[in-house]
């Protein structure tokens, strides 16, 4: 994003601009349209946050914030990378089955093998990075769409997940695993500094590296990223291998609050992190899309899932409220910029 | 090139006898289109304001004017896509609000798009009758659809089968679908933006003998074009835009080239074509014995330090296809392509951009610009200033705002998304790419597609200055006077095959179409 004063942007051979003296407040509105649908997530937030503390009296709660902060994060952190693959035309949707992996072979290299908790964190990693990898290959070099891709490893990673622990949950990680899904630096949970830093080095990675750069371009148009020679293959490969690590880090961030591996965790959690990435405005035909607008998205999801716990409302219902966020989400959106005939970039 | 048959006298006949009486009594002709202080405002920008206009059933109107001057959102507006901020717009003498394209097909507008609006996955047939098959209840006549597409395509001299996909088809075979779409519906406005911008001077004109014929049925040609050659053969009347506004409408009799260039860029461009000889260095590019897919056989040549080498032949010739051969676009099935002397493994873009080559693309919409992202980020695309592992935004900032000034980009900003400046000015911005690439020989496909009379002077002068300082130029162009003016040597291909060579000294209009068309060559 170039940040300019107002004045430095305009150009003797610009465009005309509207009556002088408005081009502060125009070229702030103009800035805003590009944010459209991160400001508007953002302000159902706070809404939806505001209305829950009202009337469910255990929402603002500091046990509950606690957990609302640690449900977060699993959504939050495979948000990120599910933003990057959704930015370059793609879709992931192995995620919750490959945290699922992550988490029972993270446990088990801990409980079984008797790692260390370290190893056992980055064991899970590794292993939702090769499943990103798998993917990855499977769309660059294979050509299978995204869709298709992943959607086979949402089923291999639950059909693995399902032979390693023969059914049963895996136990006996070690006291000090339990940091990582509720531990508490000072008065900053674990989970939420690791939002942070996940935030902070997702964003850095689409806004400052050639991999971010070529995934809006890829997504925006492939045919003139290869011609421009963007090596669109490699770049692909790596974003699914990004989602893939980071949906490993989201699974041991959820075995760590359960302290265990269980073999049916994630089931359906593709959606809530679609949904939390689509909310934040990023579009699914690619070339748009903010690491920012997916957190709020993904905190949206949960303070949503969180209050409707609060209050007693039946999943099902919960099920059927979020998919009408996501329709009243895109809708918006769209409705927006065409008024605006707006883009971010 | 031009038979002068009997129906076109015919046709040039009546649509000036129209003309005629439109220029004499301008008050009681009934007026196709009438504007009435029409603006319109895009975030940031005025793009059109305040103009007043009429337009005359049979008179052929066209809209000159630099590159954002307005002209395509002028006519998008007539053609119901885009709502007018504040005016009216009467059509054949009703009043329209602002409907959507389908109610313009009701009231008798159809358009031709300057970006093309095809669906590439389509067949042709399909395409020309969107919105409007023949048939009824939601059954599609297919059979009736396949004949009324042959009648249109051979209208408009297109020798393909209706079932072809239109992704497979060249540019210039989808411009041609395209005026064959507008031609498809029954109009009594027809709207061509920029219709020639890819074809050559022949297709061009038969062109103008369709326009004439409809003029002569009382239809109102609105027609955007930045050929002066061509304003001055088809119009009637011309309207100069200029910052949104008009600055003169007046007929084009009245009118010669340099007045409507000054009109036109706001100042005198007194070199269209600036090329300046320097002697020319050793060879660098050599290409022997491409051949590809029966698109590309056999080819060889060689290109200088310092040369620029024009391509021409017919639509379809294989010249789009030997570029992106070369550029590694397309994979070769046998061939060398060397640099210096060195032979290239070439097995993608990537590696062709490594090595030092180029390709600035025929269509920027197909496979040239990332519409939705910044001018910025488009220009910089091909070589991304780097500081270590981090991309420079403010070298970014810097170079992209350097090129917005010296190309003239109309932008107010240079993050604003690319789909939103003008056609001309997103050519400007594939330009600037290929120029910030900094390739040794660069391979330029139609690079001045869009682009008004000063834009292309200076695009010109850029390729000369690349080529001054050592590097080498191939320029595909449909436009023979802009390869001749700057070409050293004009290579001639028909069929995938390059069947001529020709030296500057021996240029000749005739010499090169009658290679390219591989017509007995009598000229010698
Ligand atoms: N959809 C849009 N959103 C925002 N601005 C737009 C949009 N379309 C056009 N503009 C702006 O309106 C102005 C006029 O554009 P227009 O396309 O009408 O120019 P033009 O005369 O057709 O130019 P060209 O010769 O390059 O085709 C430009 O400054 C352009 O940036
Ligand atoms: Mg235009």
């Amino acid at each position: 994003m170039s940040e300019q004063t107002p004045t430095s942007e305009q150009q003797p051979t610009g465009g005309r601009e509207p009556e002088a003296g408005r081009g502060l407040v125009r070229s702030l509105s103009d800035r805003l349209s590009g944010a459209i649908s991160q400001v508007a997530a953002a302000g159902a937030l706070i809404v939806v946050f505001i209305v829950l503390s009202i009337i469910a009296p255990s929402f603002l709660t500091a046990d509950n914030l606690f957990n609302l902060g640690s449900q977060t994060s699993v959504k939050a952190v495979m948000a990120v990378g599910v933003t990057l693959v959704i930015i370059t035309g793609g879709i992931d949707l192995s995620v919750g089955s490959v945290a699922a992996l992550s988490g029972v072979v993270g446990v088990m290299l801990m409980a079984t093998f008797g790692f260390n908790p370290l190893i056992g964190v980055l064991g899970g990693i590794v292993i939702g990075a090769a499943a990103g990898l798998v993917n990855g290959l499977l769309v660059s070099m294979v050509g299978l769409p995204p869709f298709i891709a992943t959607l086979g490893m949402l089923s291999v990673a639950r059909g693995l997940v399902l032979i390693v622990t023969g059914a049963v949950a895996v136990f006996g990680a070690p006291e000090s695993f339990r940091l990582l899904g509720q531990g508490v630096i000072g008065v900053v949970p674990i989970p939420i500094l690791v939002i942070v830093v996940v935030a902070l080095g997702g964003h850095f990675v689409l806004t400052r590296t050639r991999l971010g750069r070529y995934a809006y371009v890829m997504g925006s148009n492939s045919e003139a990223a290869r011609l421009s020679g963007v090596p669109v293959k490699r770049h692909t490969t790596s974003v699914y291998v990004l989602s893939g690590a980071l949906a490993g880090l989201g699974g041991m961030i959820a075995a760590s609050r359960i302290n265990s591996g269980q073999p049916n965790f994630g089931e359906g959690l593709e959606l809530d992190v679609i949904a939390a990435v689509v909310i934040g405005g990023a579009s699914l035909f690619g070339g748009r899309g903010t690491v920012w607008g997916s957190l709020i998205g993904a905190f949206l999801v949960a303070v949503i899932r969180n209050g409707a716990v609060q209050l007693g409302i039946n999943t099902f219902y919960q099920n059927v409220l979020i998919g009408v966020i996501i329709w009243l989400a895109v809708w918006w959106d769209r409705y927006q910029r065409r008024k605006l005939g707006a883009d971010s970039g | 090139m031009i038979r002068i048959t009997p129906e076109l006298v015919d046709a040039e006949r009546g649509r000036f006898a129209v003309a005629e009486s439109v220029r004499s009594h301008e008050g009681d002709v009934p007026l196709a289109v009438r504007l009435t202080a029409v603006s319109k405002r895009f975030p940031g920008v005025i793009a059109v304001s305040e103009v007043d206009l009429g337009v005359a059933a049979g008179e052929v109107h066209v809209f000159a004017g630099e590159n954002g001057a307005g002209k395509s959102t002028l006519m998008k507006m007539v053609a119901q896509i885009e709502a007018p901020t504040s005016g009216t717009i009467e059509i054949g003498g009703k009043p329209v609000s602002h409907q959507g394209p389908g109610a313009a097909r009701e009231l008798g507008v159809s358009m031709v798009h300057q970006e093309f609006a095809l669906a590439p996955d389509l067949s042709v047939a399909e395409n020309l009758f969107i919105g409007q098959e023949p048939g009824r209840f939601g059954w599609v006549a297919k059979g009736r659809e396949r004949r009324n597409a042959r009648e249109l395509l051979a209208r408009v001299g297109l020798d393909i089968v209706p079932e072809r996909k239109v992704g497979s088809l060249s540019t210039a075979q989808q411009q041609r679908v395209e005026i064959a779409k507008a031609l498809a519906v029954d109009a009594g406005v027809l709207i061509l933006d920029e219709p020639t911008a890819s074809l050559t001077e022949g297709e061009g004109r038969e062109l103008f003998g369709i326009i004439g014929e409809l003029c002569r049925r009382g239809i109102a040609v609105l027609y955007i074009s930045h050929r002066l050659d061509e304003i001055f053969e088809v119009g009637d009347r011309v309207t100069v835009m200029r910052d949104g506004a008009v600055v003169e409408t007046s007929p084009v009799s009245e009118l010669d080239e340099a007045r409507l260039v000054r009109l036109m860029v706001g100042r005198d461009v007194d070199n269209l074509y600036p090329r300046t000889h320097t002697e020319l260095g050793p060879v660098r590019l050599s290409v022997s014995g491409l051949s590809r897919g029966g698109q590309v056989r056999d080819v060889s040549f060689d290109v200088r330090a310092g040369e620029i080498v024009g391509m021409a032949g017919l639509v379809g010739a294989g010249r789009t296809e030997l570029a992106r051969s070369v550029f590694g676009a397309e994979v070769p099935d046998s061939g060398t392509v060397s640099l210096d002397g060195k032979p290239l493994r070439i097995r993608g873009p990537a590696d062709a951009i490594a090595a030092g080559l180029g390709y600035l693309t025929e269509s920027r919409k197909d496979d040239g610009l990332a519409l939705q992202l910044g001018v910025d980020k488009n220009i910089t695309l091909a070589r991304l200033p780097m500081w270590s592992v981090l991309i420079d935004l403010s070298e970014e900032r810097e170079l992209t705002q350097r090129h917005r000034d010296n190309l003239r980009i109309r932008t107010p900003r240079t993050s604003r998304p690319v789909r939103m400046l003008s056609g001309g000015n997103q050519q400007k911005v594939v330009l600037a790419r290929w120029l910030e690439a900094g390739a040794e020989v660069l391979f330029c496909d139609e690079p001045g597609r869009g682009m008004d009379v000063g834009a292309k002077s200076e695009m010109f002068a850029e390729l000369d200055s690349l080529a001054s300082q050592g590097r080498s130029i191939v320029l595909i162009s449909s436009y023979l006077p802009e390869l001749m003016n700057m070409c050293d040597r004009i290579l001639v291909m028909r069929a995938g095959r390059l069947v001529g060579e020709v030296a500057r000294e021996e240029f000749s209009e005739e010499r090169i179409v009658a290679l390219a068309t591989g017509a007995k060559d009598n000229h010698e």
